[in-house]
C-alpha cells in the first residue's frame, strides 16, 4: 500500500493535469460559479492552514490581509488607473508589510489568544474599509480591470481559472519545501514547543513574524487574484461572516493538512452553490455543517480520509508504513486525531 | 551607555505609550477648552461628550465582564457572546411588544440568554474542557447558527427599545446648564452595580471563592471535592446573562439589528485583550479607554480623519500588545 515518491509526484501531476481540463470539459458556468471560486477560496484558506499546520498559529486575520491587497489593488487600478500587474505587486508588497505588523503584534502571544487578536485585526480591518471614505464606503469599488492576458473573467473564465490554478500549485509546493528549509523546520519547533525553542536561542517572534509575512503573501495573492476573477471588491467580501466562513472552509478541509484547504473550500463551493436553490438558511447549515465536523472529526475530511487509509493499511500490512499525505515533519502530530483540542492553546495551559 | 541603551530598549515601549496617552489627553483638553471654561466655548461639547463615552464604555463594561468571567475560570473564549448579546435585546423586544414592562423583560430576556449559554455549555463545551481551540471553534458555530436564526426571527431590520417613563427623561447635569438622558446615567449606574455586585460575589461568597480556586487550579479543586462542573455551568449562566443584560441596555440606547452581534463580539474582544483575559479590573479599564476614545475621536479627530477612526480602536490594541501581551492586567499563564 505505500507510495513510492515518483509514484506519488506523478499521481499529484495527473491530478493538476485533470484540473487543467476543468474549463473545456465543465460549462462556463460551473468554472466561474464553482471551479474558480473553490481555488480563490483555497487559496485563501491555505494562507490559515498553512499557518495553521506550522505555525501552531491559528489566524483569523487572513481575510483581513486578502482585503488588504484587493482593496489597494482596486484603488490603483481604478483610481489611479495603474497597470493591473503593477498595481498587484504594489499591493501585494504593502499587504505583506501589513501581515509582518499583525504577525508582531500577535508574536508575543498563544494558541486562544492568537485566535481573539488575530479575530480584532480581522474585523478592524473590516470595518476600516467599510467606514473610510477612499474605498468606496460599503459600495466597495467596482470595475476592477483585469491584466489583458485575463482577458474578461466575467464571460471568459478560463484564464483566470488557469491563472488561479498555477498560483496554487506555486503556493502549494512552494509552502512544502519551506518547511524543510531551515526556518521551517524552526518554525514547526516553535510550534511545538516555543518555550524549548527558545531555550535552544531561537528567536520565537520572529519565526512567528515572519510565518505571518508568508501566510500574508498568500492570502494577498488570493485577494488580488479573487478581486479580478470578481471585478469587484466591497468590505462584504471580508465582513464577520467571510471571516467565519473562511474558518469553515479551513475545518471542513482539516486545519492541520495544506491540501486540506482546497478540498475544503470544492466542498464548501458545491454546496454554497447547489443548495442555495434548496434551502434559504444557507448560514444555519454552514454552522450546522462545521458543528458537526468539530465534534465528529476535528481534523475535518482530509483528517477522516487519512485515518481511513491508515487503517486500510495497516490492515494491509504487518508494518505499519508512514503516512502518505502528511508534511515532513507533521507525521507524528498527523498521527494523533485530537489534533485540534490538543494544539498549542492547550500547552498555554498545561504549562 | 550599554545599560542606558537597552533600558532604552526595554522600557521605549512603555515610555512611547504613555507619551502617545499624554498627547492624546493634552490635545482632546486642547481642542475643547481653547475658548475658556466658559459656556461659550467647546466645554458644554467636552461634557457631553465625555459622558456619552462613559457610558458606552458602561455598556462594553456590562457585556465584556461576562465573556471575561467565563474565559477566567473555564479558559472558553465565548466566540457567540456578541450573539448572546444581540439575542438578549431581540429578546426583550419581543417580550416588550407581547405587553411586559421593561423591568421585567430585562429580567427576563438576562435570565433566558443565560439559560441558552448554560444549554450550550451543557451540551457543546462540557465534554471537550481543555481543548480550548475547538471550544472556540465550536461557539463560533453557534454564533453562527444563532445570528442567522435571529433574523429568521425578527428580521433584518434596525429596532430598539423604548426606556421605561422613569428613565425616558432628561436631568440636569448643574453643568453649562446642560441636560443629559437619565437612561445612560442609569447605564453607568447599572454597570457600577454589575461590578460591585461581581466583585462582592467573587471576594466573598463560597461560590466566589470556588471561582477562585478553579481559576487558580482547576485540578486540584475538583480533587477537593467541589463540584467543579456545576460551579463552571453556574459562571457560563452569569456570563451569558451579562451579555444578554448588555443586549437589553444596548438595544435601548443604540439599536437591534444585524451586525450589532459583530460589533459587540469586537469590543468584547478589544476589552478583554487590552485589559487582560480573566481580569474585572481589566475589563473595567478596557472598557472605559475604548468607550472614551471611540466618543473623543468621532468630535476631536481633524474632520478627514473622522471617517478612519476605528484605526484608533487598532492603535490602542498595538500600543497594549506591544507593552504587554497578555493585557494590562492579565497574568502571566
Amino acid at each position: 500500500m505505500k507510495l513510492t515518491a515518483p509514484l506519488r509526484l506523478a499521481l499529484a501531476a495527473a491530478l493538476v493535469a485533470a484540473l487543467a481540463l476543468v474549463p473545456a470539459v465543465f460549462t462556463t458556468y460551473f468554472t466561474s460559479a464553482v471551479a474558480v471560486r473553490a481555488l480563490v477560496f483555497g487559496l485563501a484558506a491555505v494562507s490559515l492552514t498553512f499557518l495553521a499546520a506550522y505555525g501552531g498559529i491559528v489566524s483569523l486575520a487572513q481575510t483581513g490581509l486578502y482585503g488588504i491587497a484587493g482593496f489597494l489593488m482596486a484603488r490603483f487600478i481604478v483610481t489611479n488607473g495603474m497597470d493591473p500587474i503593477l498595481a498587484a505587486v504594489l499591493a501585494i508588497a504593502i499587504a505583506v508589510m501589513f501581515g509582518l505588523l499583525f504577525g508582531a503584534i500577535v508574536s508575543g502571544s498563544e494558541g486562544i489568544y492568537l485566535l481573539m487578536i488575530t479575530l480584532a485585526l480581522g474585523v478592524i480591518t473590516y470595518y476600516f474599509f467599510s467606514q473610510s471614505g477612499s474605498f468606496g464606503g460599503h459600495e466597495g469599488i467596482n470595475g476592477v480591470s483585469a491584466p489583458g492576458f485575463v482577458g474578461n473573467p466575467v464571460t471568459h473564465p478560463a484564464a483566470i481559472y488557469e491563472l488561479l490554478l498555477a498560483c496554487s500549485v506555486i503556493a502549494y509546493i512552494g509552502i512544502r519545501l519551506l518547511a524543510r528549509t531551515n526556518f521551517g523546520l524552526a518554525l514547526q519547533g516553535v510550534r511545538d514547543d516555543p518555550v524549548r525553542m527558545r531555550a535552544l536561542g531561537f528567536n520565537v517572534r520572529l519565526h512567528r513574524t515572519l510565518a505571518f509575512a508568508v501566510g500574508a503573501l498568500i492570502a494577498a495573492l488570493a485577494g488580488v487574484l479573487g478581486t479580478w476573477a470578481d471585478t469587484r471588491i466591497s468590505p462584504g467580501t471580508i465582513q464577520v461572516s467571510q471571516v467565519i466562513q473562511l474558518m469553515t472552509i479551513a475545518v471542513i478541509g482539516g486545519l492541520y493538512r495544506i491540501e486540506g484547504a482546497w478540498v475544503g473550500a470544492l466542498v464548501f463551493t458545491l454546496l454554497d452553490t447547489y443548495t442555495r436553490g434548496i434551502t434559504a438558511r444557507f448560514e444555519t447549515w454552514i454552522g450546522i455543517v462545521l458543528l458537526v465536523i468539530l465534534i465528529l472529526s476535528p481534523d475535518g475530511l482530509t483528517g477522516l480520509a487519512h485515518r481511513v487509509f491508515t487503517m486500510v493499511a495497516k490492515r494491509g500490512a504487518a508494518a505499519p508504513s508512514p503516512p502518505p499525505c502528511a508534511p515532513a515533519g507533521d507525521a507524528a502530530a498527523a498521527l494523533d486525531p485530537e489534533q485540534l483540542g490538543t494544539g498549542s492553546g492547550q500547552r498555554q495551559v498545561a504549562r | 551607555m550599554r545599560g542606558g541603551a537597552s533600558l532604552l530598549t526595554r522600557r521605549g515601549p512603555a515610555l512611547l505609550s504613555w507619551l502617545l496617552l499624554a498627547f492624546a489627553i493634552v490635545w482632546v483638553l486642547v481642542k475643547a477648552f481653547d475658548q475658556g471654561f466658559g459656556i461659550s466655548g467647546n466645554g458644554p461639547q467636552f461634557v457631553i461628550t465625555a459622558l456619552n463615552g462613559v457610558s458606552l464604555a458602561a455598556l462594553y463594561f456590562i457585556t465584556a465582564s461576562g465573556f471575561t468571567l467565563i474565559f477566567g475560570l473555564m479558559r472558553v473564549v465565548n466566540m457567540a457572546h456578541g450573539a448572546l448579546y444581540l439575542l438578549g435585546g431581540y429578546v426583550a423586544l419581543d417580550l416588550v411588544n407581547h405587553g411586559m414592562g421593561w423591568w421585567g423583560a430585562m429580567v427576563l430576556a438576562a435570565v433566558i440568554t443565560g439559560a441558552i449559554g448554560l444549554l450550550v455549555h451543557q451540551a457543546l463545551l462540557r465534554w471537550n474542557q481543555g481543548q480550548d481551540l475547538r471550544q472556540a471553534l465550536i461557539t463560533i458555530a453557534v454564533a453562527t447558527i444563532l445570528a442567522d436564526q435571529m433574523i429568521v426571527h425578527f428580521g433584518a431590520t434596525p429596532s430598539s427599545l423604548t426606556p421605561p417613563a422613569e428613565l425616558a427623561n432628561s436631568i440636569g447635569l448643574g453643568l453649562y446648564h446642560l441636560e443629559y438622558p437619565v437612561f445612560r446615567l442609569f447605564i453607568i449606574g447599572a454597570a457600577l452595580a454589575v461590578a460591585l455586585v461581581l466583585w462582592l460575589v467573587i471576594r466573598f461568597t463560597r461560590f466566589g471563592m470556588i471561582i477562585r480556586a478553579g481559576v487558580d487550579d482547576r485540578a486540584m479543586t475538583s480533587a477537593l471535592g467541589i463540584n467543579v462542573p456545576l460551579v463552571f455551568g453556574g459562571a457560563f449562566f452569569i456570563g451569558a446573562a451579562l451579555a444578554g443584560l448588555g443586549g437589553v441596555m444596548g438595544g435601548t440606547i443604540l439599536s437591534l439589528a444585524p451586525g450589532q452581534d459583530d460589533q459587540f463580539l469586537l469590543s468584547s474582544l478589544v476589552v478583554v485583550i487590552v485589559g487582560g483575559l480573566g481580569s474585572l479590573r481589566g475589563a473595567a479599564v478596557g472598557a472605559l479607554l475604548l468607550g472614551l476614545i471611540e466618543q473623543l475621536s468621532a468630535v476631536y479627530l481633524p474632520q478627514q480623519f473622522t471617517n478612519d477612526s476605528i484605526l484608533l480602536t487598532f492603535i490602542l490594541l498595538v500600543v497594549v500588545l506591544a507593552v504587554r501581551p497578555q493585557g494590562l492586567f492579565g497574568r502571566r499563564t
